[in-house]
């Protein structure tokens, strides 16, 4: 046997393995073309703008997104088993309003915030019975708890409230300086990538994630399989809601108050986060790490944005447009491979 | 009687009826009608009259829905046609000459429609799901809408506009005349053509509907077009009525409900047989609980809450098994023993 | 009836005896006997309708019984659903493959019984548990490429190492070789031959009676929902076992090879001819003519592509060469609209999910296709009326009802609904892919006897099935194919099965027609 190859083979043997990385990571594909935009609009940032990759930037930009971080890890779980969630913006809203009541009530933070955690929980923990037992359509049985959560919101109260617990500010006031080149970190920053990490773990590690897949990937089969179909999906809306409670907690540290109008249309922007990064909208095909660049290419959206100074409302438009490309592209990819078998 | 019960109107009636007698029963000026000046006055005017835009966006909704699609996208429409109705009557400086009007409301709904073939073009040609696909122009449109009103909430003063909204004709409200417009042209179109039963093929089995000569596409892009088409007019309607183009506020949440009127219909998300008669019902009931709300006292923000409860309840009452556990009145949720399966599923 | 000798009742592994399941309106099962052994292949055999599936749901427990009792080892046993029994050691690998295909293979191999390591999932060792489970069946593949990217053969038997998995002394094969080729059949039946040995005791629901003969030991025959009886298949012929199965004589089949026979005029223009027809990467440029009255056969392997070509004949593909004549004038078949609108109806291979419209009733499917064509403007209820009650009456639709679901119909019914929405077009030229899959003999013969009757008639016909008996039986001509193109015509009196596997497999020199 010869040590060296003859150009074919070697083409043969590069192609073979580009296949083979095809047949094991396809799913893997469309998080790549996320992190590729990403990465296309942070070098046309820069060489547009010329001033804009500075450690205070990148830094702003987790600060000022993780509460969407968290929600689309909990998105994330329910999309994957091919349900919906359209409740979480109005739920981070509630448990927002309140735990600032509570606080305002007296209540100490390391009680309000899981309490809040646990409301979010149990939203979802509704939806997820409406889901799965009652064979309600996802998106019907989340608009349900969406309504429920906004109108609560505004029985705690009407107006905002201020929130001047010092435990919950200091989340989003403290910036923890790394390098000291003016990178920075909050611990609401911390909160959301700790989340993003269980996320990943959850799903890769667990029987409980690897069921979410299974799930999404074909019910029945799962059912049959002998797997806990109607325990995790159980468990994936109440994810979901934890989320959206955890979600509450940042976002209110980051506003400093409760505001019953909070989070309008935000599970719009999650679900179009959770969509770039690749996860299909159809379930068992995604990954946390997808959404989390999703969140980032929203956030830079809303930077340049910014940057440009021109209307805010652009930024929809953007998010929209981009998700309309993805949308397109993900149709094409998907079409040529299945006319190709 | 069993017959009467297993209609498809039966169940969304009741509901209807029941709202109705609750209201009457708290209220009794609920049901009172005036006549003031030549014209009807009462709750039940109002709500004939409010239910309008909901009215058109739900006729447009039950077409898409059947073809098992969603239209997520109506309210950022009415949006546009608002803005785009409104800036040319305030730029044209005459904002009562019925010419000027024409063409602005033809222009808005002609907005309208393109959106609506928008979407159609994105779900029938191009295969994209239809919740991601409306949900671009859902995200975008308002934007748009916001960009043609200059950032600005464009106020007009023009009563032939405001007639629209707020007029009455031979003593009923002129906007109830557009809701029983639009009805008779959507029902007679679909029911009266073969339309209606191609819809239907579509939304049961596109591949199947296609194979037997079908024009899917074509239909499904209709209904697009239409849900865009009848978005637009509500905007006219909802812009008359507040005379002036809010590009935020203009049909907030009534895709919510709107599909929730569908649903109480009686036809099902998940696509085929549709019923515009139960969307009729749907819609009223649905402004009939807004109307409970507001009189309650219930502040409208806190509304959603009741909306979420008439949620639960109708998709129990038309879930099977919540229909089989009540009527077996069995305590535990985690029906373990083997089911019997019905007559639906020995095929083979 | 002939109820099992003692011998075998006595060391049974799976012992259902008297099993009745009644639903609305009728009895599915009526007092039906099974005894499993373990170490024997099992065949279950017996029309659409006669309880096959019902027996084998019955058997797992997703179906209650209303009388009789299932023992298991000596213990009576009742299981709560597909996954209850698994856990008890009977597994079931239903046709459709119930696996998930977005996940890897050695995933689904293990799934739920991943190996741990500290509370999470050792990858690597669950994927090397999962090579040797494959291993042991002779299959080598990659267990971390996702399942989707395998034929449904691999599948399969993924699908049979995840038995061996959950430790299976019971496995039940429902109609396992419907999708698979000859080679792979052969695959499979190795490794049921290798499970046997091994003491598994195998259920084999199949209605290929060549393949029953090949592997089976004993097998249970079930008509009507009733038990006709239990024998070793050493002990019985073809013909006996189909007259056990249909309960009358066979001379409608053998009445059709009638057909073959028949003199077809290939003087005039051809209804269809298509030259140099294809589609990158789907099928290579083809030359098919279809003279009027005339049945063309269209055979192969699975894969070999005659349904990717019949699609581009009917218009629901488009071809990107060549092109069509339809009766000598050029058409372009852009979809199926335009198809049907030169005469030519095409009848899918997949009735459940491109045929059938569920929950409308058999009149709504059988007047879609008319109505399509019709467009906007309705049809008059009198006329819709007529056309439904002459195709039910003309095909033998049971139940004769135009108001009845089409989805509570037999795959058989189905068919000749289906049918008739092709028939009612009054197409020149009707294409069936495997219109006889998956339905009883009964129905089988009744279509098989229409398609040669309509021929006879003027109708011309291109029919596709897998079962060459079929086939040869029904055509004047075959064209035969492999790997995705055209490799030769034969004429059907000229050649028996043998001959065209030979043909297949050697190219043989016959050339064209």
């Amino acid at each position: 046997m010869t040590t060296t190859q003859t150009a074919p083979a070697r083409q043969a043997r590069v192609a073979g393995s580009r296949r083979r990385f095809m047949t094991r990571h396809a799913s893997w594909i469309p998080v790549f073309a996320a992190a590729a935009i990403l990465v296309a609009m942070v070098v046309g940032a820069q060489l547009y703008f010329g001033h804009f990759l500075t450690p205070r930037l990148v830094s702003s930009i987790l600060l000022d997104n993780s509460y969407l971080l968290i929600l689309a890890v909990g998105m994330t779980f329910v999309i994957l088993t091919g349900g919906i969630d359209l409740s979480v913006g109005a739920v981070m809203s509630f448990t927002g309003m309140m735990g600032a009541s509570l606080l305002r009530a007296g209540l100490p933070s390391s009680v309000t915030a899981p309490t809040m955690l646990a409301a979010g929980a149990l939203i979802g923990l509704g939806i997820g019975v409406l889901v799965q037992y009652f064979d309600v359509q996802p998106f019907i049985a989340s608009l349900a708890g969406m309504f429920l959560a906004r109108g609560l919101g505004f029985v705690v109260s009407l107006e905002s409230i201020k929130v001047t617990d010092s435990s919950i500010l200091w989340l989003q006031g403290t910036r923890l300086h790394i390098g000291g080149s003016g990178w920075y970190v909050t611990p609401t920053g911390i909160l959301a990538l700790l989340v993003v990490a269980a996320g990943a773990l959850l799903l890769a590690y667990t029987r409980f994630g690897r069921t979410v897949y299974a799930v999404g990937g074909n019910e029945q089969s799962a059912r049959l399989m002998g797997l806990p179909v109607a325990r995790t999906k159980l468990l994936a809306y109440v994810v979901s809601g934890t989320c959206a409670g955890l979600a509450g907690v940042v976002f209110t540290a980051y506003t400093g108050a409760a505001y019953p109008l909070n989070g309008i249309g935000t599970e719009l922007d999650t679900i179009a986060a959770v969509v770039i990064g690749g996860t299909l909208l159809t379930g068992g095909s995604g990954f946390v790490v997808g959404s989390m660049i999703g969140v980032l290419v929203y956030g830079m959206i809303k930077t340049v944005i910014n940057f440009l100074g021109v209307d805010q409302s652009w930024t929809r438009i953007t998010i929209g447009a981009l998700l309309l490309v993805f949308v397109v592209v993900q149709r094409v990819i998907v079409a040529r491979s299945a006319r190709r078998r | 009687m069993s017959a009467v019960v297993k209609h498809r109107l039966f169940w969304p009636l009741v509901v209807l009826l029941a709202l109705i007698l609750l209201n009457t029963v708290s209220r009794p000026s609920f049901v009172s009608i005036t006549v003031h000046d030549g014209r009807l006055y009462g709750s039940l005017i109002d709500v004939l009259r409010n239910s309008a835009p909901l009215m058109l966006v739900a006729l447009g909704m039950t077409l898409v829905i059947a073809t098992r699609g969603i239209d997520l996208s109506v309210g950022a429409i009415m949006a546009v046609s608002g803005a785009v109705a409104l800036t040319i009557i305030q730029d044209s400086g005459d904002a009562a000459n019925p010419a000027v009007l024409a063409v602005a409301i033809g222009t808005a709904v002609g907005a309208g429609l393109v959106c609506g073939l928008w979407n159609g073009f994105l779900v029938a040609v191009l295969g994209i799901q239809p919740i991601i696909a409306t949900l671009v122009l859902m995200l975008a449109g308002r934007g748009i809408a916001l960009l043609i009103t200059g950032g600005f909430i464009t106020t007009i003063n023009s009563d032939p506009y405001k007639f629209m909204a707020q007029g009455y004709v031979l003593g009923l409200p002129f906007a109830f005349y557009v809701s029983l417009a639009a009805i008779a042209v959507v029902a007679l179109v679909e029911r009266r053509t073969a339309l209606g039963m191609l819809t239907e093929a579509v939304g049961i089995n596109p591949e199947a509907s296609r194979l037997a000569g079908v024009r899917a596409r074509g239909i499904i892009w209709g209904a697009y077009a239409a849900s865009g088409l009848l978005a637009g007019f509500a905007g006219i309607l909802y812009s008359s009525n507040i005379m002036a183009a809010d590009a935020n506020a203009a049909g907030l949440y009534i895709e919510l409900d709107a599909i929730l009127a569908v649903v109480l219909g009686g036809t099902s998300l998940a696509g085929g047989t549709f019923s515009i008669a139960g969307t009729v019902v749907g819609v009223f009931t649905i402004q009939t609980l807004k109307s409970t709300i507001t009189f309650l006292g219930v502040p409208p923000a806190v509304t959603p809450v009741f909306m979420a409860a008439v949620v639960v309840v109708v998709v129990l009452v038309q879930s099977r098994r919540f229909r089989r556990w009540v009527g077996l009145l069995a305590a535990s949720l985690r029906a373990r023993s083997p089911r019997r399966p019905d007559r639906a599923e020995v095929a083979s | 009836m002939s109820h099992p000798d003692a011998e075998a009742t006595s060391d049974a592994l799976v012992a259902m005896r008297g099993i009745t399941i009644q639903f609305p309106g009728v009895k599915a099962l009526d007092d039906v006997d099974l005894h499993l052994r373990a170490g024997e292949v099992h065949a279950l055999m017996g029309e659409n309708g006669a309880g096959k599936s019902t027996l084998i749901k019955a058997l797992t427990g997703e179906y209650a019984v209303d009388a009789g009792t299932i023992t298991v080892a000596g213990e009576p046993r009742v299981f709560h659903g597909t996954a209850d029994a698994q856990g008890a050691g009977v597994s079931t690998v239903y046709q459709e493959v119930n696996l998930c295909s977005n996940l890897s293979v050695g995933e689904n191999v293990m799934l739920g019984h991943e190996l741990r390591r500290g509370g999470r999932i050792d990858w690597r060792t669950t994927h090397r548990a999962a090579t040797q489970h494959l291993e042991n069946l002779g299959v080598a593949i990659d267990t971390r490429t996702a399942l989707g990217t395998h034929s449904i053969a691999v599948q399969q038997l993924v699908a049979i190492s995840r038995a061996m998995v959950t430790d299976a002394k019971v496995l039940v094969l429902d109609e396992p070789t419907s999708s698979l080729d000859r080679g792979e059949v052969e695959q499979l039946f190795a490794v049921m031959r290798d499970l046997r040995a091994r003491g598994v005791a195998i259920l084999f629901v199949s209605h290929f009676l060549d393949q029953v003969f090949e592997i089976a030991d004993r097998c249970t025959v079930l008509r009507n929902g009733r038990l006709v009886g239990e024998h070793a298949v050493a002990s019985l012929t073809p013909g006996s076992l189909v007259q056990l199965m249909l309960g009358r004589e066979l001379d409608t089949l053998e009445a059709l090879s009638s057909v073959a026979d028949r003199h077809v005029d290939r003087s005039g223009t051809p209804v269809l001819r298509a030259t140099g027809t294809g589609r990158k990467g789907v099928i290579e440029p083809t030359d098919v003519d279809v003279y009027p009255g005339e049945v063309v056969g269209i055979a192969g392997l699975l894969g070999s592509g005659r349904t990717e070509l019949a699609r581009l004949l009917a218009g629901a593909d488009h071809a990107d060469s060549g092109q069509i004549e339809v009766k000598g004038k050029a058409a372009r078949l852009a979809n199926p609209r335009s198809a049907i609108d030169h005469g030519i109806a095409y009848s899918s291979e997949d009735r459940r999910a491109e045929g059938i419209l569920g929950d409308l009733t058999v009149a709504e499917n059988i007047v879609l296709g008319i109505q399509a064509r019709r467009g906007w403007r309705k049809l008059r209820k009198s006329e819709q009326d007529a056309v439904v009650a002459e195709y039910i009456a003309a095909l033998g639709v049971r139940p004769a009802s135009p108001n009845a679901l089409i989805r509570n119909l037999s795959g058989g019914n189905q068919q000749k609904v289906l049918l008739a929405r092709w028939l009612a077009t009054a197409p020149a030229l009707l294409i069936l892919d495997e219109p006889t899959r998956g339905i009883d003999v009964g129905a089988k013969a009744d279509i098989q006897r229409k398609v040669a009757e309509l021929s006879e008639r003027g109708l011309s016909v291109v029919f596709i099935s897998s079962e060459l008996e079929e086939v040869l039986r029904l055509s004047q001509r075959i064209v035969v194919m492999r790997d995705r193109r055209k490799i030769g015509e034969l004429a059907s009196h000229d050649v028996d099965v043998d001959a065209v596997i030979d043909f297949i497999a050697h190219e043989g020199q016959e050339g064209a027609a």
